[in-house]
């Protein structure tokens, strides 16, 4: 993939839709569906992709698309890949098809995640995208199992006696891993290369796949619009967000910084994380390195890269 | 030549009107006593007489959703639960009938929890009569059979296009042994025919969007839409009734006027109790009681006139619910004071409640019921059946 070629391709997801000025999620949407000119159908879980691309009497898909609720995009996508092999092995279709599943880190890590593990175990073929933004942004920034550490939520928030989330993420990775599925990956919108080729990677292979993409949030993370790019950018620099993929269980890491910069330069760009530099809450804010730190130090060991 | 019949549980002959229908697609998860209609249509799977794919999903919520994904994708496509597998698919029940989905999905009923019991009554798909879903309800493993098929040809109906829910009762129909008739095949495949769902995802050269949001500027008339979907129910219903009947050799009805015409006393009911209340009914009539029964074979749509028409003008009518409605009428029971409201000369009514939780209903009860019938012994207090107070 190539940005030349990409940029020639008809988007898969029409302009037009009601996203926030500034938000991940299209340019990844229209990334991985045009890492395949196959034909492609689309089940998408509830949330600010599904709501705001599909206002009746208008939508802004020009591909086939289903939403049916929050938790089952992975059980739902199953229906429409078996009946497309119930019906292909009947001779009624003759095209090949791609089948993508998106949901956000609420509906994957939390309520979707029996959904998902049934669909990956059940090995349908199908590429399920996470579009990660660390809590329920769709109703308001509230905590999910994907929630940073320390990050201020509505439901978990900063107060007189609370810092905000106090348990690290779920590693969404490590428990599509243990499926044993072929094809597992992290990506960013701070790396557009990398995610387009992840998606083309994936959707080349037959099975279950998950890609997950980090994609902030101008509107609830608390930063300018102009800078999403310039954020994922920092999430990766500081190992907050490293990118790696697993191939049939293979860790491979796809970028290491040249210096791994401090964790407090990607922190202080949020309003989420502001309170970590109010005086006295310097132990926060090394707790949060350190644990950044042992989360990378374990990538590189699964990817067998030295420190 | 009618085949002959053949000792089969309903869940058996259930199966078999799945394999006759040969869906493209079913998913399911197991629960009691529904399990034994996806373990024989797995074992049809497994030996190659059907060419369905099937989901062993890992939850009912994600049954429904599959299917729900399937009949939108061209394949015709089926599931089938009880009891808290029904309930773990609230949502998706609701989520099917909004999107017009044509799926078909049996239910051996069961008790909901708690405390747990495997065992037959109604709270389960009665708890779901207003999602949406037709619901027509089976007296034996022949009924079972024969609405399965009948089911195909209502949801798939263009002017229909609603999931439908065959019922049967758990283990007193799902287990028990009865002489079924399974129809011919090629006959019950011309009856049942192709798939005709006109929304289809392949269709990638015109790109459909599923189950998108409305907000209130639209919500409202889409759900208008359902409604009209529901009144054509009555409507296309005898056609496709006749044309199962003249293979079956039986008619469907939404309602069964056993003994009635002439009653003083009736018991108005559904399902396996409509089967023990016909012995009494003809033991009674020996005796030169006059007493009659009228069986609900569809809840819903319910059919209010025709049970108004059925039930004026008689003296004393009790309605027998196999489940309860919490700090409110029993279901049936208010269904059939709903439609006798307009009746120019209205029957006492008795609510009677029994059979909860498995609970027997012999034919010692339905005489007692009767004879309070006759004695006009009602009040308008629920009552029970067999049940120790």
């Amino acid at each position: 993939m190539n940005y030349k070629d990409f940029a020639k391709k008809e988007p898969r997801l029409a302009p037009g839709h009601g996203l926030c000025g500034g938000c991940a999620e299209p340019t990844i949407v229209k990334t991985v569906l045009g890492a395949t000119d196959k034909p492609v159908i689309v089940a998408n879980a509830t949330g600010c992709l599904e709501v705001s691309t599909t206002i009746y009497p208008s939508s802004a898909w020009t591909v086939p698309w289903i939403h049916t609720a929050f938790e089952n995009a992975a059980a739902t996508v199953s229906g429409v890949e078996t009946a497309y092999r119930s019906l292909k092995k009947q001779g009624r279709v003759k095209e090949d098809f791609k089948f993508v599943a998106f949901g956000g880190d609420g509906g994957t890590y939390d309520i979707g995640l029996q959904s998902l593990s049934g669909a990956l175990e059940r090995g349908h073929d199908f590429l399920y995208v996470c579009l990660d933004n660390e809590a329920y942004m769709n109703t308001g920034n509230q905590r999910s199992g994907a929630t940073p550490y320390c990050a201020n939520t509505t439901t978990a928030p900063v107060g007189k006696t609370s810092t905000g989330k106090t348990e690290w993420k779920k590693d969404l990775i490590k428990i599509a891993v243990a499926h044993n599925i072929p094809y597992a990956a992290q990506a960013s919108v701070g790396n557009w290369l990398d995610l387009a080729n992840k998606a083309e990677k994936a959707l080349s292979i037959e099975g279950p796949k998950l890609l997950l993409v980090y994609s902030p949030c101008t509107t609830l993370w608390g930063f300018n619009s102009i800078k999403t790019v310039d954020i994922a950018k920092l999430a990766i620099e500081t190992c907050m967000w490293p990118l790696y993929e697993v191939v049939d269980g293979q860790y491979k890491l796809s970028y290491k910084p040249k210096e791994k910069k401090p964790v407090a330069e990607y922190l202080k760009t949020h309003a989420r994380f502001k309170h970590l530099f109010a005086p006295g809450n310097e132990a926060l804010l090394a707790r949060e390195q350190e644990m950044v730190d042992k989360k990378w130090a374990e990538i590189l060991k699964l990817c067998g890269e030295g420190i | 030549m009618a085949n002959k019949a053949r000792p089969l549980t309903g869940a058996e002959a259930v199966a078999e009107a799945m394999r006759q229908i040969e869906p493209d697609v079913v998913a399911a998860y197991p629960i009691t006593p529904q399990t034994p209609i996806v373990e024989n249509y797995a074992k049809y799977v497994a030996d190659g007489k059907v060419k369905t794919e099937m989901i062993r999903v890992e939850s009912e919520h994600s049954a429904m959703s599959a299917v729900i994904g399937s009949c939108y994708t061209g394949a015709r496509s089926m599931t089938a639960t009880s009891s808290a597998g029904l309930a773990y698919m609230w949502e998706m029940l609701g989520i099917a009938s909004g999107l017009r989905c044509p799926i078909v999905m049996p239910v051996a009923n069961r008790a909901l929890s708690a405390p747990l019991n495997i065992h037959c009554d109604h709270s389960d798909t009665m708890g779901a009569k207003d999602m949406g879903w037709i619901q027509i309800f089976a007296e034996d493993a022949q009924e079972s059979y024969e609405n399965t098929l009948l089911a195909i040809r209502i949801a798939e109906h263009k002017d229909v296009l609603l999931p439908i829910m065959p019922c049967m009762d758990g283990f007193i129909t799902s287990h028990g042994v009865e002489n079924v008739v399974i129809h011919d095949d090629a006959a019950v495949k011309k009856y049942v025919g192709p798939y005709s769902f006109h929304y289809n995802l392949l269709d990638y050269k015109k790109p459909i969007t599923v189950g998108p949001i409305e907000l209130t500027d639209y919500l409202f008339e889409t759900k208008r839409q359902q409604v009209a979907a529901m009144e054509n129910v009555p409507k296309v219903l005898p056609g496709i009734a006749k044309e199962l009947a003249a293979i079956t050799g039986n008619t469907f009805d939404v309602i069964e006027e056993y003994h009635s015409n002439d009653a003083d006393a009736v018991i108005f009911t559904m399902s396996s109790a409509a089967g023990t209340t016909k012995t009494v009914v003809d033991r009674m009539r020996k005796q030169g009681k006059k007493v009659g029964l009228v069986k609900l074979r569809m809840f819903r749509p319910f059919p209010y006139e025709r049970v108004r028409k059925a039930l004026e003008g008689k003296k004393a009518v009790a309605v027998l619910d196999r489940s309860f409605a919490f700090g409110a009428a029993a279901p049936v029971y208010a269904e059939v004071k709903n439609a006798l409201f307009d009746a120019p000369s209205k029957p006492k009514l008795q609510s009677y409640v029994f059979g909860i939780g498995g609970r027997d209903l012999s034919d010692v009860h339905i005489e007692a019921a009767f004879d309070r019938l006759l004695k006009g012994q009602i009040t308008t207090k629920e009552d029970y059946l067999n049940l120790r107070e």
